[in-house]
């Protein structure tokens, strides 16, 4: 298609002013995060700092107070990798399963059920907090990380099948059948041929239930106790709750450290992490 | 074909029939736990919070019936009314917003653009943080003072106010510049997806009937990707309902309860007020408006997949 250039330059200015809109944000806080509060004040946004500190970084990590403790986030931050890495195993591991026999040894009912399930993920949350308090309560389980665990594993569950199935669909049930007349088991198949293939859609699993258990914040907030809050928690009471002095530059390298990880990940793997999004929502 | 297989092999080698058993258990033994999880969890729950919302539990479920009685008090309840409207609001700008610079940045970088990658990467980022890291951000940046008010002040724009943050007539609309910055670049990509997924050969067709670009997209493109946004809606009207953690994040509701949401209002006052059964009639009431939703768009898709 031929444009004129006068129509190129617009269109590529228009898409840089947009980078700028998507990327003011990051640079702000990176700025505001290696400034001193009174170079804050002095300053605006995106002045520079007058000298690059690390004081505001040390402090959110180690000594920044979240409601009633001064230890800053760090334990907060092992909390969400403590509560991320057995939720997303757990998750994808069940996701796998369900999805290899929704597609591959289907048998009566189990298509209901997997609309069951499908419709399962997208009620609004608010709808099951009541009785999963009640029920993680009398578990034992009220307060802790494996509660937590479990919660992120109950409701990603729908999401892992949907991504797992919607793949094994795509691969020949011929596969299978042979593998069956070869006198190959249920167990043998899965790990032998379809566990290899699923490669990829292991990316998008992981990535998508790391992100969304990650950035949790409602299950969080709700049945994580003083020792065990996760991050996004930590990150909100840090900044919301603290009294005294505002101090930005703290508040700015919190949140960095709490974006990070997911920020690594997207850049590392942002092919799969966007395949992630896109898959089910785009026919095709 | 496995049951005659199974039977024939059951005859000569009595010992196999226990294994060829397992074997036709094993599928439904292996989505048991999750057939249980959903059924329990979800459906069961559900259940419960509607049987919750028709009791007067305050900090403490109980099962004394009430009828509709917490619902009538949710009609009357002026902060439920507020969270009612600006989800309204909320929602209808999000949305908008949302899917139109979606789509007008997808056509934009659609047209062979250089280091398209690297500006795609950009768009996206925001998707990869939590809405808790998004809230924090806009609410230094909204800050009246020091944020962008302070920066135009600089630039020489003495004028310039903007106390949206602080100003209980718009604090709700700060929610939608943060939501539109966080998930648009997502919206961008689903449209981006479709269009990539549209026959070059209908558009050179076009072309060579001498139709110009804006027509071409206005007149062909965009009608193909009707499904692109049906899911676009769908889902977004999903995270408005949903919002919780951006809210919490950058005003919390306030000044007062200026910019509450149905979800704020939800965990107030199931987790902090002690009035557990107006909290589970408010969560009976956002599950309504999601199923209103997804209702005839699950039935449209389903459908589609049977023809």
């Amino acid at each position: 298609m031929k444009t004129l250039p006068w129509q190129r330059m617009a269109l590529y200015s228009l898409l840089v002013l947009f980078c700028f809109f998507y990327l003011m944000p990051l640079v702000v806080m990176v700025l505001t995060s290696f400034k001193t509060l009174p170079d804050i004040k002095a300053g605006n946004l995106i002045s520079l700092p007058e000298v690059w500190v690390l004081d505001a970084w040390s402090k959110a990590w180690s000594s920044a107070c979240t409601g009633v403790k001064c230890e800053g986030i760090q334990g907060y931050f092992w909390n969400s990798f403590q509560m991320v890495i057995p939720a997303v195993a757990i998750s994808t591991l069940l996701g796998a399963f369900n999805g290899y026999v929704i597609s591959k040894w289907k048998f009566k009912g189990s298509d209901l059920f997997f609309s069951l399930l499908l419709f399962g993920c997208f009620i609004p949350f608010q709808v099951i907090l009541l009785p999963m308090a009640s029920l993680l309560g009398k578990m034992g389980l009220a307060n802790t990380t494996a509660g937590l665990v479990l919660v992120h594993v109950i409701y990603g569950a729908a999401f892992t099948t949907l991504f797992f199935r919607n793949f094994y669909v795509g691969i020949p049930d011929e596969l299978v059948k042979a593998a069956k007349l070869d006198g190959a088991g249920f167990f043998t198949i899965f790990f032998r041929i379809m566990l290899p293939l699923s490669v990829p859609i292991i990316m998008v699993t992981v990535i998508w239930q790391f992100t969304s258990i990650w950035n949790d914040f409602l299950f969080g907030v709700v049945y994580s106790g003083s020792e065990t809050q996760p991050i996004t928690v930590a990150l909100n009471n840090l900044v919301n709750t603290s009294t005294g002095v505002k101090e930005y530059n703290v508040d700015m390298a919190a949140a960095i450290i709490a974006a990070l990880p997911t920020l690594v990940v997207y850049v590392l793997a942002g092919k799969y992490f966007v395949r992630g999004l896109t898959a089910g929502s785009v026919k095709g | 074909m496995e049951h005659t297989m199974s039977t024939s092999i059951s005859k000569s080698q009595p010992k196999k029939r226990f294994a060829d058993r397992l074997q036709h258990w094993l599928p439904k033994i292996v989505l048991a736990p999750t057939m249980v999880m959903t059924v329990v969890c979800i459906y069961g729950f559900i259940f419960w919070t509607a049987a919750l919302s028709m009791t007067n539990s305050r900090f403490l479920p109980s099962f004394n019936f009430t009828g509709f009685s917490q619902y009538a008090k949710l009609m009357e309840n002026d902060r439920w009314l507020t969270s009612l409207s600006n989800l309204a609001i909320f929602g209808f700008l999000f949305i908008a917003i949302v899917i139109m610079l979606g789509v007008s940045l997808a056509i934009f970088l659609d047209q062979n653009i250089r280091q398209e990658g690297a500006i795609r990467t950009i768009y996206l980022y925001p998707m990869a943080l939590s809405f808790i890291v998004t809230g924090t951000a806009w609410k230094w940046i909204l800050n009246p003072g020091l944020g962008l008010e302070k920066l135009m002040h600089d630039w020489g724009f003495t004028g310039f106010e903007f106390d949206w943050l602080v100003n209980s007539e718009m604090s709700v609309y700060t929610l939608v510049i943060a939501g539109v910055w966080q998930s648009s670049g997502f919206v961008m990509a689903m449209f981006l997806a479709g269009l990539r997924g549209i026959d070059d050969s209908i558009i050179k067709a076009a072309q060579i009937d001498g139709a110009s670009l804006p027509v071409i997209y206005w007149k062909i493109i965009l009608p193909c990707l009707r499904p692109v946004f049906f899911s676009a809606v769908i889902i977004t009207s999903h995270i408005a309902i949903k919002s919780f953690d951006l809210v919490t994040a950058l005003t919390s509701g306030g000044p007062g309860y200026s910019s509450d949401l149905p979800a704020l209002f939800m965990y107030a006052h199931s987790f902090t007020r002690g009035q557990i059964g107006l909290g589970a009639a408010s969560a009976m009431m956002m599950l309504g408006g999601v199923l209103a939703i997804l209702v005839p768009y699950l039935y449209s898709e389903l459908r589609e997949k049977k023809s």
